[in-house]
């Protein structure tokens, strides 16, 4: 393949798929290569699909989509040991079309996704890894190189939409090694189960699902998070931590999901299931400040190989579509308008970005990753405080309730002392403010 | 909580094997002896590094592909590719 294309883009994921749609939409030349056997096939995720991020690239997506259930329900569970305490939101206006969003199985849907690639005019080839990137004497990015014999691809820009490893813009220098306290691992499996059983186990009808957020000392102390989302006939359930933690301690990925699926509020929902898959990957959570360098001479970086992850939100795959969709448009209207691709020009995408949700959001919490990071009472005193509390003013003893309080009050202050507890409040109100 | 086979949990997953053809290589194996910790047999969500009497084994056929060991080994001892197009574990849901 000696043959030139507008654009080149590297990955099949939520980031490159929106950019080869956007880019072939418009009539550009698009070649998008992905290493996997087919688009999905080496991506993973809980998964969620926010509607609004899709809508601005496939407004009519819902006719096709292979979408599992639209969730009404979110449950937020803070978890000891025994018990949990949380918050449910659940209301039948998530029922009213459009959904807001949906729990999505990723293989079928970025197989879906590929295929609106196609049909817009992208040549999309899978079974191929790019090695790395071809540059001129001045460093511009021309191509790309495959493991492909005669695998020299040339093109006017490059967008790595390559994940959250990205090999290729740490081998060209673009971007450092990601360190462990930037990244989380999360593991997950899937396991089937009738859809009746599905919605009577979780009290939802046909079509509706369910989310479960969990934190507390279900991650043993350290910064992560669990999950449990309800898909058609199955049932998503991981769990996740920051590689900073999971360096430090004893015991492996695998023991840490096997513990939160026997978790007594857990395992009941999980019952009788077949589990099917397990995964891992890894999710880029450092905010802000971790953010690199994302564009230059031919090449833009979109999705999670730009850490455009907002962790608090638990927001990823619409952050790469609409990073995605962005890099397409810039590339779009730079070439419209007869103008190079050069770092210079390109800048117009770090500036859009910069006027979008992605980096207003990503922002507004650019010190929560340090303030979790070194406070892990988050994780365990104040979760097991609070469900010791709810225990203890909800179990009926003879007790009188104000000796309960005293009592609650007087373990709070043996946990943590009165100015740590203030203390804490005060980096959390400033930290999500 | 030793009890729980990793190889239980990939037996579910779908691979495609480079036979003879790993994709991660240990650089420099005796500077695993000097490791104290090992982190690698610990957090590979595959468990495919072991520790055999001071040394670290690497068998990546059941490798998930997440990157972690690269990232958590402290002496940058991990060279680590991506395997050939379309080999490597292949997500049946992802």
């Amino acid at each position: 393949m000696s043959e030139k294309f507008d654009a080149i883009v590297v990955g099949a994921g939520p980031a490159g798929n929106a950019a080869a749609y956007t880019l072939a939409k418009a009539g550009l030349s698009v070649l998008q290569i992905e290493r996997g056997e087919a688009p999905g096939s080496k991506n993973v995720q809980g998964a969620i699909l926010y509607s609004d991020a899709l809508e601005r690239i496939i407004p009519d997506f819902r006719e096709d989509a292979p979408l599992e259930r639209h969730i009404i329900e979110q449950r937020m569970w803070v978890m000891d040991d025994e018990s949990y305490i949380g918050t449910h939101f659940r209301s039948n206006d998530f029922s009213k079309p459009p959904h807001n969003r949906y729990t999505i199985i990723r293989a079928k849907f970025d197989k879906w996704f590929s295929k609106k690639v196609q049909e817009a005019g992208a040549l999309v080839i899978c079974e191929t890894t790019v090695k790395e990137l071809l540059r001129d004497k001045t460093g511009k990015v021309i191509g790309v190189e495959t493991d492909r014999t005669e695998g020299k691809i040339y093109a006017d820009v490059v967008v790595l939409a390559d994940g959250v490893n990205s090999t290729l813009a740490r081998k060209a220098g673009f971007r450092p090694e990601l360190e462990p306290k930037h990244v989380a691992l999360a593991v997950k499996e899937i396991h089937f189960l009738p859809k009746e059983t599905v919605e009577s186990r979780f009290n939802i009808q046909k079509g509706q699902g369910v989310v479960i957020e969990m934190m507390g000392k279900l991650t043993k102390g350290m910064m992560g998070t669990g999950f449990l989302y309800t898909n058609n006939d199955s049932i998503s359930v991981g769990v996740g931590v920051m590689l900073s933690d999971l360096m430090r301690q004893k015991m492996t990925p695998y023991e840490l999901l096997e513990q939160t699926k026997n978790h007594p509020s857990i395992k009941p929902l999980l019952e009788g299931g077949e589990m099917k898959e397990y995964a891992a990957h890894l999710i880029p959570e450092g905010g802000y400040h971790a953010i690199p360098q994302v564009f230059g001479d031919g090449w833009l970086i979109a999705g999670d190989s730009g850490m455009f992850v907002n962790a608090v939100h638990r927001e990823g795959s619409n952050l790469a579509m609409t990073t995605g969709r962005m890099a397409a448009e810039t590339i779009i209207d730079l070439r419209a308008s007869g103008k190079a691709m050069s770092a210079a020009n390109l800048a117009e995408y770090r500036r859009r970005l910069d006027d979008s949700f992605v980096i207003k959001d990503m922002k507004k919490y650019k010190d929560l990753p340090e303030i979790f990071h070194s406070n892990n009472q988050f994780f365990t005193t104040y979760p097991e405080l609070v469900n010791r509390s709810a225990y203890t003013m909800l179990t009926v003893d003879g007790v009188d309730k104000r000796s309960k309080e005293k009592e609650i009050f007087a373990s709070f202050r043996e946990q943590r002392s009165l100015f740590g507890m203030l203390g804490d409040a005060f980096k959390l109100w400033r930290a999500f403010r | 909580m030793s009890g729980i086979k990793i190889e239980e949990k990939l037996f579910q997953n779908r691979y495609l094997v480079d036979a003879d053809n790993p994709h991660i290589r240990i650089k420099d194996p005796a500077l695993c002896g000097q490791c104290s910790n090992q982190p690698c047999t610990i957090c590979c969500p595959a468990g495919c590094y072991t520790r055999e009497e001071q040394k670290v084994v690497l068998i990546t056929d059941g490798c998930l592909e997440c990157g972690t060991c690269r990232i958590i080994c402290s002496r940058q001892n991990v060279e680590w590719e991506y395997p050939r197009g379309g080999y490597g574990i292949q997500f049946k849901f992802g």
